[in-house]
C-alpha cells in the first residue's frame, strides 16, 4: 500500500487507467476479496446491510422465507444451525468474506490476443482525427500487454468504411508496448494513406505476443540501448518507405557477381564465411548494360567466370577491368561476343 | 564583469580566417595528403560534408572506404541513403568493411530521402551518413545540418557538380576530378584558411591487387582469347 502512496493514491490511478480504458466501474474496498467483490455487486453499501442476491447463494428462497434479507442478518443465525440446514460452503463463503478463512483465488490471465473496436462519434477523414482515436485503443493493449509482461511485434488497424475497410499493418523491429511508441509508428503509416471515403469506426487486432521486460534505459550510452535505437530507427523508416526499404548486406559463396551478395536483414552477416574474391566493383549495376566494344581500355583480365549451370542462371563470362574515356573505371565482362558493363570501380 | 577575448574564443568556437579551425572530432581519412589539409585532420562530424561531382567510377567511394572501414569494425554504425547503384557487398568486405554495421536505406523521391537522413541523424544510432542527392534546395540542406549538428555523424552528401556554384550550410566542401588515372580532390571550402592546390590522393586501384600498376600497358586484345592472361578461371 505504502509502495502506491496510499489507499486514495491508488483509488485513484485505477481511476484513471479505467476512464483512459472507458469502462464503468464500481470500485470498492474491503479487507477480503470476496467481500469486496460483493460491495461493489451492491454498489458500495456495507457488508451488513448488503441484500442476498449479490454474494450468489443457492439458498434464495429458504431465506426469503424465513426473513432475513441482509448479510448483516445472516451473520446473527447461528453457525451450527446453518451449517446442518444449508451445507458448510455457505458458511465457508462466508468467512472467506469475513477474513477468518484465507480465500485461494485464481490469477487473472488475459486474453492472448488482442481486438477491440471503435466507433467513431463523427466521420474521420483525416489522419490526425484517427490517430487521436486509434490511441485510445493503443492505450488499451498497452494495458493487456503490461499484465503480460508481454510486448507485440505488431499490430493491425482496420478501418471501416460505410462499404470498403482498409487495413493499416503496422511491424515493428523489436517487441514493445508503449501506446506512446505505437503511435508514433501509426503516424507515419496513416500519413501516407490515402483514403477513398471517410471512416466509421476503427478496429484495432493484435496477436503474436512475446515476452518483453521493462527495462531502464543505461546512464551512460550502452551498447544495448544503442541497438534498440537503432531498431527504432529502423521500424520508423520501414513504417514510411516500405519493409523492404531498409536492408544489410551479406556476401555469398556464388562466384557469379550477382549471386555473391544477398540484402539482408542489417547486422546479419558473418564474416568467417567470406572468402577474397579478385578485384570487385564497390557499384554494381542493377542489371548488366550492353555496350559497345571500342569505347573502352582494357587493362587487367581476363577473370573467367563460369558457373551455374545447375540452377538454369548459367554464366560463362570474361571480366575486365577497362578504363572508360571519361577516365572512370568498369568491371565489363564479354559473354557470347557480346560486351556488357557490370560494375564501376567507385 | 571583464572577460578576456582569449576566453572567449577557447569557449565557442569562432572561426578565423587564416588559422585552420580544428576543435571538432574527426575521422581520419587515411590519406595522408587529405588529412594534412583537412582541419583537425579527418573528415568533420557533427557537419556536412559535400562531394561535388557525380560522375561515378572515378574514387568516389574508395576515397571514403578507409575511414568507413574504421568506423565499423570499431562497431560504429553506417547507413547509405538512396545509392545511385547496388552497393556491392563483396567489395566492401574486401576492403575491411564490417558489413553488419551498414544498412543501405532506399528512399523513392527527394523529399522521403530528406525525411529519413534528418531521422537517421536525429536519432543518434547513425556515425557516417552517405547520401545522394540530386537538387537539394538551401533551406533542406541548412536543416540537415542542424540535425547532423546534433549528431556527431561523418554526414557525406554526393551532390552534382553544379552545385559548387550555390552557397552551401556545409562545413566541407570538395569537388573530385579524374586526372590521368588518380584523383584529384579540390577544396572549395573547409573551416579555416582557403586551400589552394589540388591534392592527389593515392587511392588503392583495383589494379594493385593484381600487382600491376595503374600505368602499366592495357591487355592486347588478342588476350582474351588466350585466356592465359591474368587471373584463375572459376568454374
Amino acid at each position: 500500500m505504502r509502495l502506491f502512496g496510499g489507499l486514495e493514491h491508488l483509488l485513484e490511478r485505477l481511476r484513471e487507467g479505467l476512464d483512459a480504458m472507458e469502462l464503468t466501474a464500481q470500485l470498492a474496498v474491503a479487507p477480503a476479496a470476496r467481500a469486496a467483490l460483493w460491495r461493489a455487486r451492491g454498489n458500495g453499501a456495507r457488508l451488513e446491510e448488503l441484500p442476498l442476491a449479490v454474494t450468489g447463494f443457492d439458498d434464495d428462497a429458504f431465506f426469503k422465507n424465513i426473513g432475513i434479507s441482509t448479510i448483516g442478518e445472516l451473520l446473527k443465525l447461528p453457525r451450527d444451525g446453518l451449517a446442518r440446514r444449508c451445507g458448510p460452503a455457505l458458511l465457508d463463503d462466508l468467512d472467506r468474506a469475513l477474513g477468518t478463512v484465507p480465500e485461494a483465488r485464481e490469477y487473472f490471465m488475459p486474453p492472448p490476443r488482442f481486438a477491440a473496436k471503435l466507433e467513431l462519434p463523427a466521420e474521420v477523414s483525416h489522419a490526425d482525427g484517427l490517430l487521436f482515436a486509434a490511441r485510445r485503443l493503443l492505450v488499451q493493449l498497452e494495458g493487456l500487454l503490461a499484465a503480460r509482461h508481454a510486448g507485440v511485434r505488431g499490430f493491425t488497424l482496420i478501418l471501416l468504411q460505410s462499404e470498403a475497410s482498409t487495413v493499416v499493418e503496422v511491424r515493428l523491429a523489436s517487441p514493445a508496448r508503449e501506446a506512446e511508441r505505437l503511435g508514433q509508428l501509426l503516424r507515419e503509416k496513416l500519413a501516407t494513406l490515402s483514403l477513398s471515403c471517410p471512416v466509421e469506426a476503427i478496429r484495432l487486432e493484435a496477436g503474436d505476443f512475446s515476452p518483453l521486460h521493462a527495462r531502464t534505459a543505461g546512464m551512460f550510452g550502452d551498447a544495448l540501448a544503442e541497438d534498440e535505437g537503432w531498431r527504432r530507427l529502423a521500424e520508423r523508416l520501414q513504417a514510411r518507405l516500405g519493409p523492404d526499404a531498409v536492408y544489410g548486406l551479406a556476401t555469398h559463396p556464388d562466384h557469379r557477381p550477382e549471386y555473391s551478395w544477398r540484402r539482408v536483414e542489417p547486422g546479419e552477416w558473418d564474416p568467417r564465411e567470406f572468402r577474397h574474391p579478385g578485384p570487385r566493383p564497390l557499384w554494381l549495376l542493377q542489371a548488366p548494360r550492353p555496350m559497345r566494344e571500342d569505347d573502352l581500355q582494357l587493362l587487367a583480365g581476363p577473370e573467367r567466370i563460369e558457373c551455374g549451370w545447375w540452377d538454369g542462371d548459367d554464366a560463362r563470362r570474361d571480366y575486365f577491368i577497362a578504363r572508360f574515356s571519361d577516365s572512370s573505371l568498369g568491371w565489363v565482362y564479354c559473354e557470347a561476343g557480346a560486351w556488357f558493363l557490370h560494375g564501376l570501380f567507385a | 564583469m571583464v572577460v578576456a577575448l582569449e576566453d572567449i574564443l577557447q569557449r565557442h568556437p569562432v572561426w578565423r580566417g587564416g588559422a585552420s579551425f580544428s576543435r571538432a572530432a574527426v575521422v581520419p581519412s587515411g590519406f595522408s595528403v587529405l588529412d594534412g589539409e583537412l582541419p583537425g585532420g579527418g573528415w568533420p562530424t557533427g557537419g556536412l560534408t559535400e562531394i561535388l561531382g557525380l560522375q561515378q567510377g572515378i574514387g568516389e567511394l574508395r576515397l571514403l572506404l578507409p575511414a568507413l572501414a574504421a568506423l565499423t569494425t570499431a562497431g560504429k554504425r553506417v547507413i547509405w541513403l538512396a545509392p545511385p547503384h547496388l552497393p556491392y557487398a563483396p567489395a566492401l568486405a574486401a576492403a575491411g568493411v564490417d558489413l553488419a554495421r551498414l544498412a543501405v536505406v532506399r528512399a523513392p523521391g527527394r523529399r522521403d530521402s530528406l525525411w529519413a537522413a534528418e531521422q537517421a541523424l536525429r536519432s543518434g544510432t547513425c556515425h557516417a551518413l552517405l547520401a545522394w542527392f540530386y537538387n537539394a534546395r538551401y533551406a533542406e540542406l541548412r536543416r540537415l545540418a542542424v540535425a547532423a549538428e546534433a549528431s556527431c555523424a561523418l554526414v557525406a552528401l554526393f551532390r552534382p557538380r553544379e552545385a559548387a556554384r550555390e552557397s552551401s550550410p556545409a562545413c566541407l566542401r570538395i569537388a573530385l576530378e579524374p586526372v590521368q588515372g588518380e584523383l584529384a580532390v579540390r577544396i572549395l571550402k573547409r573551416r579555416g584558411a582557403p586551400a589552394a592546390a589540388p591534392l592527389r590522393v593515392p587511392l588503392k586501384s583495383p589494379l594493385h591487387a593484381l600487382g600491376r600498376s595503374p600505368s602499366s600497358p592495357p591487355v592486347s586484345r588478342d588476350a582474351r582469347a588466350r585466356r592465359s592472361l591474368g587471373l584463375p578461371v572459376h568454374a
